[in-house]
């Protein structure tokens, strides 16, 4: 396949020296896997740690234009369901943008740094963020950190290989957000990631990247790692794929994303309402909802993938959902899937049935994650 | 000749009126380490194109086409345990199915290992 067309990250021949097989993916040449494999490289992740090149999602910073952090975060409040306002300063909180249905437009990690709030949005949705961001908030500046690359550091062993070059890193706890001297370049760093292990995702000066990623591999805990690993990562610790998990038709309630909507903003809350499609995600919160996404195991080897119909009975006459995202999990050696059910069908260890190549394969309702979360609280 | 190739990087090993099946070394390269693979029923009747098994790495599905007509006679039950068999031993250990061959005349369109080896480039 040609990738020719394609955008590169500041990390093209740091990927291309590390045997990356390139792919299109948002516009963007990203290595699918290196010379190791999807599963080699899924499970070293698990055991040590792997370093992800993130650097095609979109980086933004906010900044009311009054200079105010509390304007800033109130503006921000207007587009997404969290809590933004009571963000400390040097933590970072998960949120959506919604639209006027309660749907979900991207989703995204917000940062507070100082006065400005930096956001970490999806790539295939960082131009329509920026125009929404721009549209919506005209008392901040908006501004696109073009000129930055964004690693990911993730596993059990992320903070030994970080500390070489940052030491400070030991001192920061999950979500934590600082800026730190990385051999020299100027990095915003937060304890955070996408793989359910503990880790850091960097953003670090363009000029800045490789030499800060060939220095970070040369720990003999971290090896690079592809965009398929990172799936497969990401689905065993039950975190959402923006475009198939979740999108404009499904509400972060039927998402089971509620967690990331704080008391202030819910009914009776000081700052209740106020984003885009708040009247049916409050009456959801209120009311319940009719489908829901759970995590799925189904029986035997085979993987059900993403679309696959899911049905209440092997004779497939009653439909209850279907699979969103599914693949083989390496680190469970079964394969995983996600998908959205009817509420009578959601709850833990509720059979069901996939279909999967015209054959009923049976599949159980698993509480999520699937790989148990090994964050640095 | 007995060993044959398809532009579906697929090897053909005729015995008798039998053909053992499996993927070449250069499809195993691309697909990586498998964690399923699943032939149709024995007895299923195929015409060449038709799907007769599928392979599945971490990340897709991809399917095997009958490179002629024939009849499944059997996966490789190996597999069930061990898919990875693929990966490692594509063309010996790691076949996929065999099946009886009821239009011979159709092997003159596949390739030899010549003829792949130009192919794959």
């Amino acid at each position: 396949m040609s990738t020719d067309s394609l955008l590169h990250t500041p990390l093209y021949s740091f990927h291309e020296d590390a045997g990356g097989k390139m792919v299109p993916f948002a516009g963007y040449a990203m290595p699918l896997q290196y010379a190791d494999g999807i599963m080699a490289e899924h499970r070293h992740v698990r055991e040590h740690a792997g370093l992800f090149d993130v650097s095609h999602m979109g980086q933004v910073r906010l900044l009311a234009r009054s200079g105010g952090v509390e304007e800033t975060a109130l503006a921000l409040e207007r587009l997404v369901p969290a809590d933004i306002l009571s963000l400390k300063n040097g933590r970072q909180r998960y949120t959506q943008f919604t639209n006027a249905q309660g749907g979900i437009l991207d989703d995204l990690m917000v940062a507070r740094l100082d006065d400005a709030l930096i956001l970490v949005v999806n790539a295939a949705c960082k131009a329509q963020d920026i125009e929404l961001l721009q549209n919506e908030l005209g008392e901040c500046l908006v501004e696109p950190l073009e000129e930055r690359a964004l690693l990911a550091l993730q596993g059990p062993e992320a903070e030994l290989a970080l500390a070489t070059l940052a030491p400070d890193v030991k001192e920061m706890a999950f979500m934590d957000v600082r800026e730190l001297d990385v051999d020299g370049a100027s990095c915003v760093i937060s304890r955070s990631g996408y793989t359910g292990e503990d880790g850091f995702e960097i953003s670090v000066p363009a000029m800045d990247a490789s030499r800060i990623a060939r220095a970070l591999l040369k720990h003999p805990s971290v090896k690079p790692i592809g965009l398929g690993a990172r799936d497969s990562l990401r689905l065993e610790a039950g975190l959402c794929l923006y475009g198939a998990d979740i999108d404009e038709n499904t509400t972060p309630v039927e998402a089971a994303l509620e967690w990331s909507i704080q008391k202030t903003r819910r009914k009776g809350g000081k700052r209740e309402g106020g984003f885009p499609g708040a009247d049916v995600i409050l009456g959801q919160l209120e009311n319940g909802v009719t489908h829901r996404r759970v995590g799925l195991l189904p029986e035997g080897r085979a993987p059900v993938r993403h679309d696959a119909p899911l049905y209440a009975d092997a004779t497939f006459e009653d439909s209850i959902g279907r699979v969103t995202s599914g693949a083989f999990g390496p680190t469970l050696e079964a394969p995983v899937a996600m998908g959205y059910v009817a509420v009578s069908h959601a709850a833990p260890d509720t059979a069901l049935f996939a279909e999967l190549r015209g054959r009923a394969v049976p599949a159980t309702v698993k509480a999520l994650p699937f790989v148990p979360a090994r964050f640095k609280r | 000749m007995s060993l044959y190739f398809t532009k579906e990087h697929e090897w053909l090993r005729v015995e008798g009126d039998a053909a053992v099946v499996g993927i070449t070394k250069h499809a195993a390269e691309e697909l990586g380490e498998l964690v399923f693979v699943e032939s149709r029923d024995a007895g299923t009747e195929v015409t060449a194109g038709e799907s007769v098994a599928v392979v599945e790495s971490v990340k897709a599905a991809s399917d095997i086409y009958a490179p002629v007509d024939g009849v499944v006679l059997e996966g490789n039950a190996a597999l069930a345990e061990d898919p990875a068999r693929v990966s490692s031993d594509p063309e010996g250990e790691g076949w996929i199915l065999k099946f009886r061959i009821t239009n011979a005349d159709q092997l003159a369109g596949l390739m030899d290992a010549d003829a792949y080896a130009a192919f794959v480039g």
